[in-house]
């Protein structure tokens, strides 16, 4: 049977998410062959200082915005039929999940190619803005040219 | 009016995260509106003055001569960083 309900979730929120909850979301078509899934979190580490937790800004509205046309563009890519996209604002201990990003497919080469997609052109034109607390006290975070970079190798 | 917002370093640095700019002839694009709020002091001179800084339209990024209306919504901020 052909897919007849593509669906687009585009989540911006404080609270954390459930992975299970979300592959269970997006696991409602038999149509499917593939559920490809991607979580960031927070890590221990960054640019040669120990980060002890993260605050996410945003710009609401713009935000959730240019996550429905990253999903749109994505749909005119590749073959893709149920996506999931949370991101979590405020401040988050170490370890603790940041975004998630699932895609579901036929198959598993149109999923894989739209998760990574989603996260190279999240990180370089979605409106989220890092700052971590580390030792030496609190430090926005640069955005990097190898993202840009990544992002790039779409176009 | 034209409201302004601004995100991330850039509302930390200004220590403000919007205000309203009557519109004139003066100010008729994202660049020219740039240059209006550089001239409040040194400090709003330096943030706006950076070559990162980047400005959205009404939620759209957009190059620096996209001409702005009354009513518009412009936003300054940094790179983007989430993910």
């Amino acid at each position: 049977m052909l897919n007849t309900s593509c669906s687009t979730t585009v989540r911006v929120q404080q609270n954390d998410f459930s992975l299970a909850d979300e592959y269970e979301k997006l696991n409602q078509d038999q149509t499917d062959g593939a559920v490809v899934t991607f979580i960031g979190k927070v890590r221990d580490f960054n640019d040669g200082s120990v980060v002890t937790d993260l605050s996410l800004e945003h710009y609401p509205g713009m935000t959730e915005k240019v996550l429905n046309d990253l999903v749109a563009d994505s749909r005119h890519r590749w073959p893709i039929n149920h996506v999931t996209i949370i991101h979590r604002v405020g401040t988050m201990a170490l370890g603790e999940q940041i975004v998630f990003i699932g895609v579901t497919s036929m198959h598993r080469q149109a999923a894989f190619n739209a998760c990574e997609f989603l996260i190279d052109f999240l990180k370089t034109k979605a409106p989220f803005w890092k700052l971590e607390s580390t030792l030496e006290g609190e430090k926005w975070v640069d955005a990097r040219d190898s993202d840009t970079k990544t992002a790039e190798q779409w176009q | 009016m034209i409201n302004v917002l601004f995100f991330a370093q850039v509302r930390e640095l200004l220590g403000c995260s919007k205000l309203s700019v009557e519109p004139s002839a003066e100010i008729h694009n994202a660049d020219t509106l740039r240059e209006h709020l550089a001239r409040k002091n040194d400090k709003w001179a330096k943030v706006m003055a950076s070559d990162k800084l980047l400005v959205a339209i009404n939620q759209e990024l957009c190059p620096w001569d996209m001409v702005i209306s009354d009513g518009d919504e412009i936003a300054f901020f940094p790179p983007v960083t989430g993910g």
